[in-house]
């Protein structure tokens, strides 16, 4: 069993929990995920760690609520546990040796991209930060951002705050400038990964992308995390998360991680219903 | 008195109309007088040929005599002096090819039910004997184990009898490896899986879970840990597929991963919530084990048309004789000299059909069976919304990847000698992580071989 030492409301649907794993804490590096359960029917679930403490042997997951799962966790408190918390898991990103990076992070994958931008930072590279959401309500990390990054944006779909535009609006604009990026580690919406990744190609620049595909055990076992990367089969559990934007296939990404709508989205009005009823 | 009788008392089972609609177990097993009817068979020959074909070496023989004689306790104790999963041997054995198929009876008739009654007696056990057993005074010496598979229990189990403080760790939420994910609960229950990782803990075998060795702890930090030998029973590994146009379609799922969802995470019961697809037709690819599997638990959610295609024919089919029969008694159709070569999916993105083409048999390859070679223009489609591919796996790259000093062939399986050791110190491996895919029995055999060569390795340290 793993304590929730703290628990952050971060915005109406997004929820960030710093939980007590010695073990994963002392192993984690940016760009690794966990896989847990809840309760003892439930799912596994992957969640990229999205920062770590060694001395007081935390983890900390933020979650968007979208299904009966992220929902069963978010009805835990404080103190209490969750049942089964396994990792690192995945390769860390290598970051090693950057100079000069724009990393960017769509909505919930800000949590994601965070450590990222951190270890950047802590490594000496020079960081710029591009972040979207669909609106204000929607924001995380903001301040977090700004302690890791040289230069940070931040832009909405709708301009309630921010820019009104896209990421890639920021980033074309940014490379069209003259900024000399030798790298662009993107993170959010696989749409949102596949739009950046077309606009780097045009530039010729190198693209990290974080996948974050469906899967059961995250150890290698049963290839359901599976796509297609340059042409060949991978499995983003052990030879990602992290994967050549350029080379992967969105498309194919995006159809897969619809395998199982129509019941997720069964479950979760289900779980709605009763968590409301109980209410 | 010897029964004389050429056939083996018949197994009791569930028809094949009625099993196909639930996940309960489908051979029944054998009440008291079937068992010391069946017992009654064995001539307890002087050179007793069944032991030795017996990857662990259980005494046949004289657990059948007990048997016999209805002393079904002492029955188990001699079982259990070699075998640590007897309940799980008894039901998932190839005994057909090994300890049965070297048995006297079966010259003239069929041989003794050896795997039947070691069933009977491990069932026997666990519903009359409450007793708790006690560990052993310890040695002071710590082993790791990691994976909680077969092997790894078995090398559990044998170094625990012997006194080591031995703890397991295993990557999922659950102890038991494929015997809980792979194999389906109609062939072994889960519950007996679980009964038989208990009486391995009253033996003072620690288990831990969620511990994914390579990622969470390296082997080099376990021997700083104090565990003065490793045993690597990580099993099989990767899923393969056959890099078909096609194949990351949605409804294209590797057995491991449809039967892990089905059996581990238990989505074929209803309020499970790990979802699984419920398709109309689905085409298993591969003619071992694990197709059967993967098959008949299709069958069991619903599929309508369950089809094998496997490119050789029914003589080569590698999975036991027993589980081709249940498939086809549950309706499982067999494509047999097909093989597909593209999957073709409609404009939503999920599998519509396969496409297929016959195949015959030319020349024998290097593993002795003859290689099918593609019938030109015989192409064909099979209709279906899932395809499950079932053509074994590949080992996994985790612990390789992160210890120094192990070497593993040209597949990426672990190197050892014939007792398990790997090429470096302290470190021993065995079951599919060695071997490759292959079977319970085999990877328990491996594990005890380990066993035995860890506990010479760690006295003759001293």
């Amino acid at each position: 069993m793993y304590t929730i030492v703290k628990k952050e409301r971060l915005n109406p649907t997004v929820t960030k929990m710093v939980v007590l794993a010695p073990k994963v804490a002392k192993k984690a590096k940016a760009g690794q995920f966990i896989i847990l359960r809840v309760h003892e029917n439930g799912e596994r679930i992957p969640l990229t760690i999205a920062d770590y403490d060694r001395v007081n042997g935390t983890v900390t997951i933020i979650y968007q609520i979208v299904g009966k799962t992220t929902m069963l966790l978010n009805q835990l408190k404080e103190q209490e546990s969750i049942l089964d918390f396994v990792g690192p898991l995945g390769k860390p990103s290598n970051i090693e040796g950057l100079k000069n990076v724009c990393v960017i992070g769509g909505g919930v994958g800000c949590a994601i991209a965070y450590p990222t931008a951190k270890a950047l930072h802590e490594q000496g590279s020079n960081v710029t930060v591009i972040s979207g959401f669909r609106n204000k309500d929607l924001v995380i990390l903001q301040k977090e951002f700004e302690q890791v990054s040289d230069h940070s944006y931040l832009v909405s779909d709708d301009g309630s705050t921010g820019k009104k535009g896209l990421v890639t609006d920021v980033l074309k604009e940014l490379i069209e400038q003259g900024s000399q990026f030798d790298e662009v580690i993107a993170i959010g919406p696989l749409i949102m990964m596949k739009f950046v990744c077309q606009m780097t190609k045009q530039y010729n620049i190198k693209t990290t992308v974080s996948m974050n595909p469906i899967m059961i055990d995250g150890t290698g076992m049963c290839g359901g995390c599976r796509l297609s990367v340059g042409g060949k089969t991978c499995f983003a559990c052990v030879d990602g998360p992290d994967f050549d934007g350029n080379l992967v296939d969105f498309d194919e990404a995006i159809s897969r991680g619809a395998t199982y709508k129509d019941f997720e989205q069964k479950e979760r009005e289900a779980t709605c219903n009763l968590l409301q009823k109980e209410a | 008195m010897i029964n004389m009788a050429n056939e083996k008392v018949a197994m009791p089972i569930q028809d094949g109309v009625t099993r196909r609609n639930n996940f309960d177990e489908v051979a029944l097993g054998y009440d008291e007088t079937m068992a010391k009817e069946e017992a009654s068979r064995c001539l307890n020959c002087k050179h007793h040929p069944c032991i030795s074909g017996c990857p662990v070496k259980v005494n046949i023989p004289a657990f059948i005599k007990e048997v016999a004689e209805g002393n079904f306790q002492k029955a188990y104790e001699i079982i259990h002096e070699t075998s640590s999963l007897p309940a799980v041997c008894g039901r998932v054995c190839p005994q057909e090819t090994q300890c049965e198929s070297k048995c006297v009876r079966g010259v003239k008739g069929e041989s003794v039910a050896i795997g039947r009654l070691e069933r009977f007696v491990a069932d026997w056990y666990r519903h009359h004997v409450k007793e708790e057993k006690k560990p052993p005074v310890s040695n002071g010496h710590k082993v790791a184990i990691v994976g909680s598979g077969p092997a790894g229990l078995t090398c559990a189990g044998d170094l625990a009898k012997l006194g080591y403080q031995v703890s397991v760790f295993e990557a999922l939420h659950v102890a038991g490896g494929v015997l809980m994910y792979g194999i389906p609960e109609f062939r072994l229950p889960k519950e007996i899986v679980q009964h038989e990782i208990e009486g391995l803990k009253q033996q003072g075998v620690t288990i831990e879970c969620n511990s994914v060795i390579g990622r969470s702890e390296s082997i080099d930090e376990l021997f700083e840990d104090g565990y003065e030998a490793i045993f690597i029973g990580t099993g099989a590994g990767l899923p393969n597929f056959m890099n078909l146009s096609g194949e990351n379609l949605k409804g294209v799922y590797s057995a491991n991963e449809f039967l892990t969802r089905c059996n581990l995470m238990k989505a074929y019961q209803e309020g499970a919530d790990t979802p699984i697809q419920k398709p109309n037709k689905a085409v298993i690819v591969g003619g071992g084990n694990v197709a059967m599997d993967a098959a008949r638990c299709a069958k069991r959610l619903g599929v309508e048309e369950v089809s094998i295609v496997y490119r050789r024919s029914m003589d080569e089919l590698p999975a036991r004789k027993e589980e081709v029969e249940h498939a086809m008694e549950e309706g499982i159709q067999f494509q047999l000299l097909r093989n597909p070569i593209r999957v073709i999916g409609d404009e939503s993105g999920w599998v519509k059909g396969v496409e297929c083409v016959e195949m015959m048999l030319g020349e024998a390859d290097e593993s002795g069976r003859r290689r099918p070679v593609e019938k030109p223009g015989s192409n064909f489609i099979i209709e279906a919304d899932c395809m499950i591919m079932a053509i074994g796996t590949s080992p996994n790259p985790l612990i390789r990847s992160t210890t120094e000093g192990l070497d593993t062939n040209r597949k990426g399986c672990l190197i050892t000698d014939e007792k398990g050791k790997t090429t470096r110190e302290g470190v021993f491996a065995g079951g599919d992580a060695v071997t490759g895919a292959a079977t319970v029995i085999l990877a328990m055999g491996a594990g005890k071989t380990a066993a035995s060569a860890i506990h010479e390795y760690i006295q003759n340290k001293e």
